[in-house]
């Protein structure tokens, strides 16, 4: 039987890693692993799924220092030599071992205007959007994201800027300001420009190389700094 | 407390593209003084001017001139990269400029060799 | 980093993309300078015989300084803030020296070797 090294960060105070032996098998995922460490090794350990499908997101966790869904992380791909390090998203606060606080991400999300505005009711007719439209793509084009904290995790402008709002919260901005249906694009704009906005992402892309749904902030983010300046410059900000 | 990420999350072209231009806008955001300090001698006369290009000589600052001008090609050329993701149509992180990039530097190095050996 | 609002960060991230374009050119053909000029080594003689009264000189490196002077301190502004953690308005006051620096210096080369 092999066995996999799994080194598991562990929070009591400062924190740190445990070491874990758990027996390898094929077609196995991270989160199998953790799953067998909380259920025969460690029953106090703290970590969050819920699907075990790649749908919802939170099973997202620091994998040999890389942030991913671990559901969808096979260990073969991941543990060549037969090891593995396990830890909690970066840039979150830690609640317990595996666990991270995300109000944080959320409360960006909010800062950066990123819900819908519209002026229709249910009794109008429905908004006719023609989907080939350069503004509906763009919108298409960074709609799929579910809030997973991946991006945000791996972004070094947010560990630098406490509070710069981050690719999720810029991505659902900009995916917003293209909607030609939403009301609220002025003050979107003025929420999300600036050092705490899109102006501080220096495009080091680990957003757009970790996303699992293959998003792109880093297009939405380049799409706001333009469409933001142009605002300030023309004193509209 | 919060986790933070290290080496391992930063491995990959487009940070290390981030890096190459933020290191060598540093350089050589220290060096405009001393460079225009060094031009601006000339105001004493030739001779003045002159007494700092003997100075700088030798083989120590003609490797600095070298690394100076191989840092502004790269740094010019990722700063072509970052305005063609900001202001043109968007087709992912442009790795090809990297690449590019990367040869500009090297061909401009490789020149300025040259001429320093003639 | 309530040192300045929102639409004056938005402008200098614009004017550092500007001025990035302006210098782009400029580098360019100053580096084919820099190859060209640093052919069989450096002398006082030689360069400012060629730059001694040229207008054309004078006008291309005073616009470059200027160039210089707006880029620079924008990005030694945005390394201080991130890795040194120096915010707030003595972040940026210490940014606009630099800038005046720079164009002084700068200017001040340039009168040196055309006048």
């Amino acid at each position: 039987m092999d066995m996999l090294e799994v080194r598991v960060w562990r929070s009591a105070g400062e924190g740190g890693f445990i070491s874990y032996r758990v027996p390898r098998h094929t077609s196995q995922t991270v989160l199998d692993v953790v799953t067998y460490i909380q259920r025969q090794l460690q029953p106090d350990l703290g970590y969050r799924y819920a699907c075990r499908v790649g749908m919802c997101g939170s099973c997202a966790m620091t994998v040999n220092g890389k942030a991913r869904w671990t559901c969808r992380t096979h260990v073969s791909k991941v543990a060549a030599d037969g090891r593995l390090e396990v830890a909690p998203l970066a840039n979150l606060p830690v609640i317990k071992d595996l666990v991270t606080d995300m109000s944080g991400f959320f409360d960006k999300w909010a800062q950066a205007k990123g819900s819908f505005t519209g002026t229709l009711t249910r009794h109008d007719d429905f908004a006719r959007v023609p989907p080939a439209s350069p503004r509906r793509q763009a919108v298409d084009a960074g709609i799929e994201c579910i809030g997973c904290g991946v991006c945000y995790a791996s972004c070094d402008v947010v560990a630098w800027r406490p509070d710069y709002l981050g690719p999720a919260a810029l991505n659902r901005a900009w995916t917003l300001v293209n909607d030609e249906r939403d009301t609220q694009g002025a003050e979107r704009l003025r929420a999300v420009a600036g050092d705490a906005g899109c102006h501080s992402c220096h495009t080091q892309g680990s957003c757009t190389e970790r996303c699992p749904k293959a998003i792109a902030p880093t297009a939405g983010i380049a799409g706001l700094k333009r469409m933001a300046a142009k605002a300030a410059m023309k004193g509209d900000l | 407390m919060m986790r933070r990420n290290d080496v391992r999350a930063r491995n990959h072209p487009a940070y290390w593209a981030f890096l190459v231009h933020r290191l060598s806008g540093l350089a050589l955001a220290l060096f405009l003084p001393v460079h225009f300090w060094a031009l601006g001698q000339a105001i004493a006369g030739e001779q003045a001017l002159d007494g700092f290009l003997r100075f700088a000589d030798r083989p120590l600052f003609k490797f600095a001139e070298w690394g100076l001008v191989v840092l502004l090609s790269l740094h010019l050329m990722g700063g072509l990269r970052l305005l063609v993701i900001e202001f043109a149509p968007w087709t992912h992180l442009r790795k090809d400029w990297l690449a590019v990039g990367l040869g500009v530097g090297a061909c401009t190095g490789l020149a300025f060799l040259l001429a320093l050996l003639r | 980093m309530a040192a300045m609002n929102v639409r004056t960060q938005a402008r200098l991230w614009y004017f550092q993309r500007v001025s990035a374009m302006v210098l782009a050119l400029f580098v360019a053909v100053h580096i084919g300078i820099v190859v060209y000029a640093v052919r069989g080594g450096l002398s006082g003689a030689e360069i400012l015989a060629r730059t001694h009264g040229s207008i054309a000189f004078a006008f291309f490196y005073g616009v470059f300084v200027l160039a210089c002077a707006v880029h620079v301190p924008i990005g030694l502004l945005r390394i201080a803030q991130e890795w040194l953690r120096w915010r707030g308005p003595s972040a940026v006051a210490a940014a606009l020296a630099f800038a005046v620096l720079l164009a002084v210096m700068g200017l001040r080369a340039v009168y040196g070797v055309v006048a």
